[in-house]
């Protein structure tokens, strides 16, 4: 599949910012108040707040880029029960009210948190978890790619959201209070492997050959088939959108700058920042990890084989 | 209702005839026009709803039947397979070497919408402008709806999809859903436009789930395939595999002296 801009930008960005938003809810409501849990300030709470909020957004306004007619974009609301892509929609529209009525609730209430604000807070947090399980399903549940239609592609979405978001949130921390927090700096560590291990099973699990061929594409399931022509002498619709070959040497080294991008390039730096209390290294961890979630991303589009391109050449999915 | 194609993969001679007609229908008819991009430019480009593919189906390292059918297998040992034929002989068809290379054929595959009974492309659709016809099964784009997310387009395993790039909206197969049933035609002429302009009668158009219809009766003695099953759409659209050729009459090579040939060629001559 050819990346597109747009949508890779969409799913790394949203995905920090719905992450850093779970996490900066998530560990008020677990210690019941914004200052124990964070060590943040009110103030420092809501600036983080408003970053992840922000991102959330950016990614959501590109997402709207690659509509070819975005006068419609209204009406994808409407198949909540049907489309993942409405509901992801319904979702992140959805999140709004309820997270900017949280953060007016803990603004009020000067850090603390009631009851009302802990129930609208958990809700929020599952929010956000749904519309990053909808990215993932909207991918995953395309039959024609097998290399999307995985079961380890929405938990790795999740993953990566969890990940990147916890790494944003100690990043800033680090800038806003001068110190490294130890204990989601220690879960950001382990998420870190976690996603790794699982990037590292998928990988593997879309290497085995699997799927549909050109045998069965064209019904010669028993004889040797081979595309003569095409139909057309130009680029059409079908090979602009689903043909992009980036060479197989090229997405293996790629996957290899991915691999220290995303994973060992943070990991070191982060274990550095925590061994010595530097905190910049945070802060390069984080340009890595988003550099390294992007390239992850490109490499999800461009490793993807929809099954049409054996109409137009492949021998098999 | 379950309307359809059959296509006839042994008589299509793949003239592009019925991708023509269908582009020259539907430009005016109800999802119309289907936009093209510079047509006489260095780089033509446009909306079509069928295209055509061209492959090579090669049986020579195989002894089993070109489609993997009970039924088709059924009809006897006569089953498609030139590569039998190709070695029967010292040289029962001209130019086959050893290597049995040419015990092959080339097959034109029209493809269109397959009309899918269990059509993904319409599940993901956010804004539900693709959706399925209860009565007949004919699967629609509401052209006023969509929002050109090619979502659609992803889902569907058979290329049946494509955006229009000037209207931004997707374009696909309507089944000729404004000719079928239109009263004002005469009832031969109610056919999707690629049915009635295929010079060799490959495209069959009809209700499967009718079994006395010519499309039902053609997918059971024929051997109709769904292309790609094992992704679980259940296509609609029915392709009917080559049939068996029989032996065709060989060149037999001798090893006459050329003043008999000579011989036989001038009394030939002069016989007539
Ligand atoms: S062929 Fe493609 S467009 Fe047509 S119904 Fe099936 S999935 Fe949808
Ligand atoms: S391109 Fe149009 S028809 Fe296709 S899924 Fe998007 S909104 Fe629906």
């Amino acid at each position: 599949m050819k990346p597109a801009f747009s949508v890779l930008f969409f799913t790394v960005t949203s995905g920090i910012g719905y992450g850093l938003l779970m996490w900066l809810v998530g560990m008020q409501l677990v210690s019941g108040s914004v200052a124990s849990a964070t060590e943040v300030d009110v103030n420092n709470f809501l600036i983080m707040g408003f970053v992840g909020l922000t991102l959330a957004t950016l990614g959501l306004l590109s997402s709207t880029l690659h509509l070819a007619n975005p006068k419609n974009a209204w009406r994808a609301f409407s198949r909540f029960r049907t489309s993942w892509l409405s509901r992801e929609g319904v979702f992140s529209l959805l999140y709004y009210p309820i997270i900017l009525t949280y953060a007016f609730l803990v603004y009020l209430n000067g850090g603390e948190l009631n009851s009302l604000s802990q129930i609208i807070g958990a809700l929020s947090v599952l929010v956000a978890l749904s519309v990053v399980i909808c990215t993932g399903m909207i991918y995953a549940s395309l039959k024609p790619i097998r290399q999307w239609h995985n079961p380890l592609v929405t938990p790795l979405y999740l993953l990566f959201s969890f990940t990147s978001g916890a790494l944003l949130y100690v990043s800033m921390y680090a800038g806003l209070e001068n110190e490294v927090p130890r204990s989601i700096t220690i879960l950001f560590l382990v998420l870190l492997v976690v996603s790794f291990i699982s990037k590292m099973l998928y990988f593997r699990s879309i290497g085995k050959p699997d799927g549909a061929t050109i045998g069965s594409a064209t019904g010669f399931s028993q004889a040797h088939v081979r595309l003569l022509d095409a139909g057309h002498n130009a680029d059409t619709f079908l090979t602009k959108e689903f043909v992009f070959d980036a060479g197989a040497m090229k997405l293996l080294r790629l996957r290899y700058l991915m691999i220290i991008l995303a994973f060992v390039a943070p990991l070191s730096l982060v274990i550095a920042a925590m061994a010595w209390d530097i905190a910049p290294a945070i802060f390069l961890a984080m340009l890595s990890l988003y550099s390294g979630l992007f390239l992850e991303r490109w490499l999800f589009f461009a490793e993807a084989r929809h099954v049409v391109r054996l109409y137009h050449g492949d021998q098999r999915a | 209702m379950k309307l359809g194609l059959v296509i006839d993969l042994d008589t299509c001679v793949g003239c592009h005839a019925c991708a023509t007609a269908c582009k020259q229908w539907n430009t005016s008819g109800t999802i119309g026009p289907l936009s093209d991009q510079s047509p006489y430019g260095q780089d033509p480009n446009g909306s079509w709803l069928n295209r055509i593919r061209t492959f090579e189906v090669n049986q020579a390292n195989t002894s089993t039947a070109l489609v993997d059918n009970s039924k088709s297998a059924s009809c006897g040992s006569h089953t498609f397979d030139l590569h039998a034929l190709a070695t029967q002989g010292e040289s029962a068809l001209a130019g086959v070497g050893s290597n049995g290379s040419p015990a092959s054929k080339t097959v034109h595959m029209p493809m269109s919408c397959m009309q899918c009974e269990e059509a993904d492309c319409v599940t993901v659709c956010p804004t539900g402008a693709s959706y399925k016809r209860e009565e007949d099964g004919i699967v629609l784009v509401d052209q006023d709806k969509c929002m050109g997310c090619n979502l659609c387009s992803w889902a569907c395993p058979y290329g049946a999809r494509e955006l229009d790039e000037e209207q931004g909206v997707m374009k696909k197969c309507t089944l000729c859903v404004d000719r079928i049933y239109d009263q004002n035609l005469p009832e031969s002429e109610r056919k999707p436009a690629c049915v009635l302009s295929c010079p060799t009668s490959s495209r069959v158009f009809g209700d499967f789930d009718d079994p006395t219809s010519e499309v039902s009766k053609l997918t059971v003695e024929r051997a109709g395939q769904a292309l790609m099953p094992e992704l679980g759409y259940k296509p609609t659209n029915r392709y009917l595999p080559p049939r068996e050729k029989g032996e065709v009459a060989a060149m037999v090579k001798t090893n006459e002296p050329a003043l008999s040939k000579l011989k036989k060629w001038a009394n030939r001559m002069i016989a007539r």
